[in-house]
């Protein structure tokens, strides 16, 4: 979709294919997806559950679950190509360069180890540093994501700690060791909206501090209007559209793209209703050979059903997978209004 | 913590009373003297009067009710009939040590061997291995444990001359019914830490450590185990009073002088006190084993707290 610059990106997803071996069918997840991630951006991946979002970037770090598996395309992260790299090779990527916070901080903490031990625990397993110094770093990460009187957290079981102290648990975890990027998989989908304000807050102040890129997964639009400077939309294991920030919400192109932002419920509406894009998404064990989102779109063409889109480049950011902005339909569509 | 056990220690006395009351008076319900009917019916009535007046049957059952209560307090469980003239507690005493030997090793060995075969057979799931330990398993539950010690008995003791046969003589004697009885442990600890550990695999902290960058190993030993272990203590409680107060089979098989034995003896003799005492043994054997392992739950969940919380 983008070009590539002689720069070298932070982190290049190229053509990435994930499938899924499930007891006797094949789910492709993931078909195709490239992105770049440069160092301080944040990119936000939208898209509804099963649009291949979660995959993309466990796939990333190679924590897929058993029965999936990277089919073909590259994976770049800061000039090394990672594609290939064994499980053990990852271990050593994972949790210090490349580190990931998860949507349920309910479960994703050990209920039987204390807070502290699993700071530390990240600090022995990727930094040299002296019990006590570990200890030092783990109360410094406590206090920089806000949790109050560390000492005592420190000792503390998850289960003594609500949701949202939970989650800062988590994100110092995840920032223990300076990553470079941070995968975030919807940090804020199992908080209260109230908390949900105060994560994405934090998450943007730690960014600033420690200089790290964010891959932000998300189904929600005011979030990612909130915190990303990037965005893909993903869509049936695609991405059907990505720009900047700016470019999906005020110059969108795609007809999912736009229905994702129609469905934002709007604070002065009174009509009562919320609305929907009706119809369901492709079934990934046998997708669509035209576009995934064809059978959805109300904008749909013969040619849509039958082949799928290319990228269509708007701008030099800003890029869709939809036949309209094919250069051939707004020459079409250019001439029809030539005639008239 | 303290009070909680302290309560506990008094429900353990008032469980152990009821218990004792009930047994009391079942036994004493039954048909049958603790004598030979054949030999006492052929002696005068006076002296088999003197005989129930020497053991105290010849009074109304509460009076020896209330009076082998006053005893039990005192520490005396009575006097056996069937083996006649000796201590209760010298004869329990006596048969608990070598049941407890056996008991105490095969649950051990059942345990650690229990323990890494699930914990290998949830590593690799869906492998030749995992299908192995899990035949292993089904052999262990499946297959009675008399057999077992029959095989054992057959190669190790015969054929390889390695282990004595039977009689209880040196520790040597207390290797095979050990491991005859570890078998059924070794399979039910497998497979309870099996299904255990494959569930909690798939929990998000076990993502999060992989995401840690943790090797397989140390997210099996620091994650998953201790997070795999509560199913495993609760039916370890069941296992280890079953085992500890001794297999009948596979004591009789070979020979050890233990508490099954002892038991099934003195039903059958209708002696009134070793049956007693036996049974306030066991119970409180029972009790005091679920009582640790309420504790040790909460050593191994923070989660879980006996007494309620004080804030």
């Amino acid at each position: 979709m983008q070009k590539w610059g002689p720069k070298m990106s932070l982190l290049e997803v190229r053509n990435l294919y994930i499938n899924l071996q499930t007891h006797d069918n094949v789910v492709q997840a993931v078909r195709g997806v490239s992105f770049s991630l440069e160092p301080k951006d944040t990119l936000a991946i939208v898209g509804e559950s099963g649009s291949g979002k979660s995959m993309t970037v466990k796939g990333v770090m190679k924590l897929l679950p058993k029965s999936g598996r990277i089919d073909a395309g590259q994976v770049i992260f800061d000039g090394r190509d990672i594609t290939n790299y064994s499980d053990r090779q990852m271990r050593g990527l994972n949790g210090s360069e490349i580190s990931m916070i998860f949507q349920d901080p309910m479960t994703s903490l050990n209920p039987t180890m204390t807070i502290g031990k699993q700071i530390m625990e990240v600090l022995r397993e990727h930094e040299k540093m002296s019990a006590h110094a570990m200890k030092e770093r783990a109360m410094e990460l406590l206090g920089l994501v806000g949790i109050s009187s560390p000492e005592k957290r420190f000792d503390q079981y998850p289960h003594q700690l609500s949701g949202g102290m939970r989650q800062r648990v988590v994100i110092a975890i995840a920032l223990a060791c300076n990553p470079k990027v941070l995968v975030a998989d919807e940090p804020t989908t199992a908080l209260d909206v109230t908390i949900q304000a105060q994560i994405l807050d934090l998450m943007k102040s730690l960014q600033s501090k420690i200089n790290t890129s964010i891959i932000l997964i998300t189904h929600n639009l005011g979030v990612v209007a909130n915190i990303a400077n990037k965005v893909a939309v993903m869509y049936g294991g695609q991405i059907v559209e990505s720009g900047t920030v700016d470019e999906i919400f005020y110059q969108t192109q795609h007809p999912y793209t736009l229905g994702l932002i129609a469905s934002i419920p709007k604070i002065h509406d009174d009509s009562g209703t919320l609305k929907t894009i009706p119809g369901t998404p492709p079934d990934l064990i046998d997708p669509p050979k035209g576009c995934p989102f064809a059978p959805r779109c109300d904008r749909a063409m013969k040619v849509c059903h039958l082949y799928p889109p290319t990228y269509t480049q708007i701008s030099d950011t800003h890029c869709s997978a939809c036949w309209l902005q094919h250069p051939y339909a707004q020459q079409a569509a250019g001439e029809e209004g030539h005639h008239e | 913590m303290k009070k909680y056990i302290l309560k506990r220690i008094v429900y353990l006395v008032i469980t152990l009373l009821v218990i004792m009351t009930a047994t009391f008076f079942l036994m004493h319900s039954l048909p049958g003297t603790p004598f030979d009917e054949d030999k006492i019916s052929k002696l005068s009535v006076a002296q088999q009067q003197q005989i129930y007046a020497a053991y105290g049957l010849d009074q109304p059952l509460y009076v020896q009710y209330f009076k082998y209560l006053g005893n039990v307090f005192q520490g005396n469980f009575g006097t056996s009939t069937l083996y006649a003239g000796q201590a209760v507690r010298s004869i329990l005493a006596s048969r608990i040590v070598p049941s407890a030997l056996v008991g105490i090793q095969a649950v051990l060995v059942g345990l650690i061997i229990g323990l890494i075969l699930g914990v290998v057979a949830a590593y690799r799931h869906n492998t030749p291995l995992d299908y192995l330990t899990m035949i292993i398993s089904v052999l262990g539950i499946s297959v009675p444990n008399f057999v077992v010690a029959a095989l054992l008995q057959y190669f190790f003791g015969l054929k390889w001359g390695l282990l004595p046969v039977a009689y209880w003589e040196s520790y040597a004697s207390s290797i095979l019914p050990s491991l005859a009885l570890s078998f059924g442990v070794i399979a039910q600890i497998a497979r309870f830490v099996r299904t255990e550990m494959l569930t909690v695999l798939q929990q998000d902290y076990i993502l999060m450590a992989k995401a840690k960058g943790l090797s397989p190993v140390k997210i099996l030993m620091r994650h998953a185990l201790r997070n795999s272990m509560l199913p495993v203590l609760t039916i370890l409680g069941a296992i280890t009073v079953n085992v500890l107060t001794g297999s009948l089979a596979v004591e009789s098989i070979f020979s050890v002088p233990g508490i099954g034995s002892l038991f099934v003896d003195t039903i059958k003799a209708n002696d009134y006190s070793t049956i007693l005492g036996l049974t306030v043994f066991y119970s409180a054997f029972y009790v005091v084993v679920v009582l640790i392992i309420d504790i040790l739950y909460c050593v191994i969940d923070p989660r879980i707290r006996l007494a309620p919380a004080k804030e």
